[in-house]
């Protein structure tokens, strides 16, 4: 199992979410983050006072899948999320070693 | 009166009816024998001059009567617009103030920030009912009035014709009430997000006493020292608070944060508006109570109500365009905090002039005050460096002192013909009618509000840092005053 994360522009979040549904994703958690890459972040002026604001508002989307889907589910992530401009985020992948459904115990693939 | 002159002449058409009509037109009317029509028009005679002589001897009571009609009609329409503009000036504080503060600060500070203004709406007002309004418009001394009217003895139904001939003194002295409120709650902006809420009742308290009450009375109250329509050997001309209120409030304003010192991680923190949303509401509210304000200084529904309250708008209007102009230039773009700061500034230097000076010159007023007070808060504050959190000496003090000083220059006696020499004829007010001393009085008004709110704000914060102390701890500045002085959170997004 792999787990997926995302930070993308906020104002993808509708498109990337739709484009992960398409494929048979049913599970994600989505959480507002604020951070910064390459981008840095812009100059706010308040009646003449200067404020460099660097953590920009960003949306973190977290999802575990089998192994095997890892390339699909990226390349979604990547073409739904993709603008072409510095600030379209990242996406990192992660090793998973189990998942267990708190419901009725269920472990492994079965689970997610 | 006319038509009950109208009334009187119609009776007396009636008595005369014998002479103007002789027996034989009569018998062609009437037909009756001679003698019972000599009778009916005797009865006729007698009848008409008895109701002649009653409706003469009752001119006068009727003549009284409509007197009192007359009066209790323009008492009404004065009362009405009094009370509305009262409560205008109370929207000014909660919630126009208490919005455009409270989104000026960062949102940890938002609740103490609304209760700073809110309170003034209840400490200020039993000083009011106590002394304050005694202190400001009671007679004795050209600084201070005395205690005639405390506990509001003697304040009812009847006017006083000192200050407002057609309204109760108990509507002129709630009206006064709303500037007490709002000029201490207008100070709160140069603490803000560090002051304990202790120490600032007891400032406000003595400030009311020491400054505002003195103030108030010496521009305004009869005998008062500044006054220019009711005795004063200075005649500073304040229409609605220039001096008083804004100068006041601001110069204390700024004595309060340098003597406080900055907040922690000012000025390289990441102390920002948390909501221009809520300063936007605020700011478009006090635009809103200020025709309360300036309007309704007029103490009654009259043409100059109109004047001020058009002065009013066209000063908000100007600065305006004035401020975002400047930012535009200097900073490349125009912000919505500068707009509505701008819209303030002009609010703030119209008001001294509002009665006094015509719409053009209302207009550059406005438009000075917005370009001025922006280099004030965008360019000096920065260079002198003092932590004057939401710039109420920048908007208050600069603004306030400039309209002092242009009313001196504008005021005509086009405007306003209340000031008369012995013959009844309007005395020149400005210098635009000629009258050059006036700026000089002006300067004189200027200096005792900065004077007075200089020194006596100063030994107030002296004593308060005494016997409380004036700044939170450095851990409840961090966290914050509303969770730490309050125990409330302004945003609550786990309920």
């Amino acid at each position: 199992m792999k787990k997926v994360e995302a930070i993308i522009q906020p104002f993808k979040l509708e498109e990337v979410k739709e484009a992960l549904i398409g494929i048979g994703i049913d599970g994600m958690t989505v959480s507002e983050v604020r951070g910064h890459g390459r981008q840095k972040g812009h100059k706010e002026v308040y009646r003449g006072q200067e404020y460099q604001v660097d953590l920009l508002p960003k949306v973190k989307i977290e999802i575990v899948i089998p192994a095997a889907r890892l390339d699909e589910v990226v390349r979604t992530l990547v073409s739904s999320a993709r603008t072409g401009k510095i600030g379209d985020g990242k996406i990192f992948v992660f090793d998973v070693a189990d998942a267990i459904r708190i419901r009725n115990d269920e472990r492994g693939e079965a689970a997610i | 009166m006319f038509r009950l002159s109208g009334g009187g002449g119609r009776c007396i058409m009636v008595s005369d009816w014998p002479r103007l009509h002789h027996e034989a037109a009569l018998s062609a009317v009437l037909p009756l024998g001679n003698y019972e029509m000599k009778r009916i028009i005797c009865l006729l005679v007698l009848l008409c001059s008895v109701l002649a002589a009653q409706s003469l001897q009752s001119v006068d009571a009727r003549l009284a009567a409509m007197d009192t009609a007359v009066k209790a009609a323009q008492s009404a329409g004065d009362n009405a617009w009094m009370l509305v503009c009262s409560a205008l000036v109370l929207m000014m504080t909660g919630p126009g103030l208490a919005l455009f503060y409270g989104g000026l600060v960062r949102k940890k500070n938002v609740l103490g920030t609304m209760m700073q203004s809110f309170i003034m709406m209840a400490l200020v007002t039993v000083l009011w009912a106590f002394v304050g309004y005694s202190l400001s418009f009671g007679e004795w001394s050209a600084v201070v009035g005395d205690l005639r009217y405390a506990f509001l003895n003697g304040v009812g139904a009847a006017p006083n014709a000192d200050y407002a001939a057609t309204i109760p003194q108990q509507t002129f002295m709630i009206y006064q009430l709303m500037f007490a409120i709002i000029t201490p709650a207008l100070i709160t902006g140069a603490f803000a997000e560090r002051m304990k809420f202790s120490a600032m009742l007891v400032f406000m308290t003595l400030w009311s006493l020491l400054v505002y009450f003195p103030m108030a009375h010496m521009v305004w109250g009869k005998g008062g020292f500044l006054n220019a329509f009711l005795g004063g050997r200075i005649p500073c001309l304040d229409f609605a608070g220039g001096t008083v209120v804004h100068i006041t409030s601001g110069v204390s304003a700024l004595v309060c944060a340098l003597y406080l010192g900055k907040r922690h991680g000012y000025p390289h923190g990441q102390i920002k508006p948390h909501s221009l949303v809520l300063s936007f509401i605020g700011a478009c509210l006090l635009w809103v109570g200020w025709f309360g304000f300036n309007a309704g200084s007029a103490l009654g529904s009259s043409a100059l109500a109109t004047s001020a309250f058009v002065a009013t708008h066209f000063g908000a209007a100007a600065a305006a365009i004035g401020w975002v102009i400047a930012e535009w230039i200097r900073t490349g773009k125009p912000s919505v905090l500068g707009g509505i700061s701008g819209a303030v500034a002009g609010l703030v230097a119209i008001t001294p002039a509002s009665g006094f000076v015509k719409p053009m010159p209302a207009l550059l007023i406005g438009f000075a005050a917005g370009v001025v007070c922006y280099f004030m808060v965008a360019a000096v504050k920065m260079k002198l460096g003092y932590d004057d959190s939401l710039d109420a000496f920048g908007v208050h003090g600069v603004g306030g002192t400039l309209g002092a000083l242009l009313t001196g220059v504008f005021a005509t006696n086009q405007v306003n013909d209340a000031l008369k020499d012995a013959s009844g004829k309007a005395l020149p007010l400005g210098l635009v009618d000629g009258n050059a001393a006036q700026v000089l009085s002006q300067l004189a008004g200027i200096a005792i509000a900065w004077g007075l709110a200089i020194v006596a704000t100063l030994a107030i914060l002296k004593f308060c840092d005494a016997i409380i102390g004036l700044r939170v701890e450095r851990d409840h500045e961090i966290e914050g005053l509303d969770l730490s002085l309050h125990g409330e959170e302004g945003y609550s997004f786990d309920s």
